[in-house]
């Protein structure tokens, strides 16, 4: 009850205080606010990769391409980061996907690409079974899927961006930059169909059909006249596989990995993404702990700026002595003051970090591939106690010695 | 702790009182010293004579290493440090040779600020004036403040306006005793006699008794009765001596 009164007290009057010295006050908060920013930024950016990768697949048991890295599978296959190492035989993906434990699979050949965004040749089963997040389904926003080798379907982004609609012609380039020498003009594609957003690679893709995408790489001629659907290619890049049930993915797995026509690779999504995200933990340790180290600087700065104020207010503090403060009081109003200290910084901080996220969303999105999502999270609130309560531990220093020295002065200080 | 009515009629009772910082001896020794309520006294003597550790046992700051210390009948050297901030918020209103006001708050905030820790006080000024606001304002007209300075922060004001603004803060909630430390010492000679005449007239007014110190004995005749601690002080070093 005491407490509580000689808390309320304090604050009315720390409030009062801390605008009197407004710089000081300013200064504390402004760096109290940068170091709660930059750990509740360091988060976000941490679990929003994450959820932006694993929401990128979603229902596909296996993914299988040439012998390679299991990331690196992953990585160009789904993500489109990076490039292929090598092709395997259309034989074998059909051999494989013969199985009788496979439900489904999508065959995906990569390596052209459209005024920087990547293009990838598959079949209507690409539309039927890929699933991104919590098993969503790919949807049209206009039109509809490839019916012809000329045929085109674009992501949502490569339509904002370009300012594509359906009926567009365009050009695809050989090779995975903007600037190719060798571009297949004489190959125009037509789009047919914009797929919705879904905040995935899939949005920065163009999807063509496996013989568009062989017709462009021969002379041409009678592409129009290629069939769509069960159009043989000689080879694919990898191809992702549904299964009837999952207990027979490490079944089909290692019967991949042992596969005797050529050497190929199976992964499980899941799996690579977990390579991935232990082979990026150590990136997210140093980060936290330059974060938490620019807290601990944070904590010193209040810690310094409360007790050079000290010496400056020993006055002050013996005036409200004789007006009948208790030394309690005293500890209570140094205790308040680094209380609101804390608690402006650290609100600041996590309020300009969701102005700052959205300033930099598009650009974290279409540069990477990460999906920032803005509004407060519990980490935050974390974010915010953990500050408030290193302030008080910090802050017990100087409410001490205030504590003490109002003792030792008495009413009088003769400075 | 129930706290009986008093009226005593002593506002002040020192009696076989002796305070010392370890072992470098008595610096304060007074056998006897009685103050009565209402009573205006003057305290003089040269500079370290003990004036500052006097006004901290009446305040309740320090506690004496022997003997005892009443204030309105309340012995504070049976007290825990606690009781006597509870004795010194509810009953004395203190005014200092300089920097009494706290910088960051008004006027009417820094007179107010005795009841933000005593609701005795707080009481008193709303009983008397209706609301703490017209208790404060009610004062600092009555000192000379006029409406215009009230809101103002307190560094805008001058040293004299500074003494009388703290002067209305020791008053406010009506406290029984008023301790004034050196707090003409600043102003200049007629300065002084105003500032002194307005604090005697408040008191009056309020029936609080004053204990006025000063190391100027020239101010002795406006007050009922003059204590030489230098005198009084068995520990003080005497004038040859020093």
């Amino acid at each position: 009850m005491q407490m509580l009164h000689n808390t309320g007290n304090a604050i009315s009057l720390v409030f009062k205080s801390l605008m009197n010295r407004r710089a000081t006050t300013a200064l504390t908060v402004a760096s109290i606010a940068v170091s709660a920013g930059l750990l509740s930024v360091v988060e976000r950016v941490r679990t929003d990769t994450q959820t932006s990768f694993a929401n990128t697949i979603s229902g596909a048991d296996l993914i299988i391409g040439a012998r390679s890295g299991d990331l690196n599978l992953l990585l160009y296959s789904v993500f489109r980061i990076g490039n292929p190492t090598n092709n395997i035989a259309w034989s074998s993906y059909e051999k494989i996907g013969a199985r009788p434990e496979v439900d489904w699979t999508i065959p995906f050949s990569l390596g052209d690409a459209h005024r920087g965004y990547r293009v990838l040749a598959t079949d209507l089963g690409y539309f039927a079974h890929y699933r991104y997040a919590d098993r969503r389904e790919l949807e049209f926003r206009k039109g509809g899927p490839f019916s012809a080798a000329s045929d085109a379907v674009i992501g949502a982004e490569v339509a904002e961006r370009l300012g594509y609609d359906v009926g567009r012609e365009i050009i695809v380039s050989h090779g995975l930059t903007e600037t190719s020498f060798l571009t297949h003009d004489e190959d125009p594609f037509t789009v047919t169909g914009i797929l919705a957003r879904t905040g995935t690679p899939v949005d920065r893709t163009v999807h063509i059909s496996l013989s568009g995408m062989d017709l462009i790489h021969s002379d041409g001629g009678g592409r129009a006249l290629a069939p769509v659907a069960g159009y043989e290619p000689e080879q694919i890049t990898a191809f992702l596989v549904g299964l009837k049930s999952k207990i027979s993915i490490f079944a089909l797995q290692r019967y991949a990995n042992e596969f005797e026509d050529e050497p190929v690779t199976a992964v499980i999504p899941g799996v690579a993404l977990q390579q991935l995200w232990s082979l990026i933990r150590v990136a997210e340790y140093a980060l936290f702990g330059v974060s938490a180290m620019v807290v601990l600087a944070s904590a010193l700065g209040l810690l310094a700026t409360l007790l050079v104020s000290l010496n400056e207010r020993r006055r002050e503090m013996s005036v409200l002595r004789s007006v009948g403060a208790r030394p309690g009081d005293i500890f209570a109003l140094l205790l308040s003051e680094a209380v609101m200290l804390a608690f402006l910084g650290a609100l600041a901080g996590l309020l300009l970090i969701q102005i700052g996220i959205v300033a930099i969303r598009p650009f974290a999105l279409t540069e990477f591939g990460i999906q920032l999502s803005v509004g407060l999270r519990a980490f935050d609130f974390y974010v915010l106690a953990g500050i408030i309560g290193i302030a008080v531990l910090v802050s017990v220093i100087p409410a001490w010695r205030a504590y003490r020295n109002s003792l030792a002065d008495g009413l009088t200080v003769r400075l | 702790m129930p706290r009986a009515a008093i009226s005593p009629e002593n506002a002040i009772e020192i009696s076989g009182l002796r305070f010392g910082y370890g072992s470098h001896g008595d610096i304060l020794a007074i056998p006897e010293l009685e103050v009565r309520s209402s009573q205006r006294v003057f305290v003089h003597g040269p500079s370290g004579c003990g004036k500052s550790t006097l006004l901290a046992m009446i305040g309740g700051v320090l506690a004496p290493c022997a003997g005892a210390v009443a204030i309105l009948g309340e012995d504070l050297s049976g007290m825990t440090s606690a009781a006597r901030d509870r004795v010194r918020a509810d009953h004395i209103g203190f005014i200092f040779q300089q920097f009494n006001l706290v910088p960051y708050l008004s006027v009417v905030e820094n007179v107010s600020l005795p009841c933000r820790y005593s609701r005795r006080r707080l009481r008193r000024a709303v009983k008397a004036d209706g609301s703490l606001e017209k208790s404060a304002a009610r004062l600092l007209s009555a000192l000379g403040i006029g409406a215009a300075l009230r809101s103002r922060k307190s560094t805008d004001l001058s040293v004299g306006q500074q003494q009388r603004v703290a002067a209305a803060r020791a008053l406010i909630g009506r406290p029984e005793l008023v301790i004034a430390d050196e707090p003409t010492s600043s102003l200049d000679a007629d300065r002084r006699r105003e500032f002194i005449d307005l604090l005697l007239s408040e008191c009056g007014r309020a029936g609080s008794t004053v204990v006025f110190v000063s190391h100027d004995a020239s101010l002795a005749p406006h007050f009922d009765i003059a204590v030489d601690l230098q005198l009084s002080n068995a520990a003080a070093p005497h004038a040859d001596a020093a």
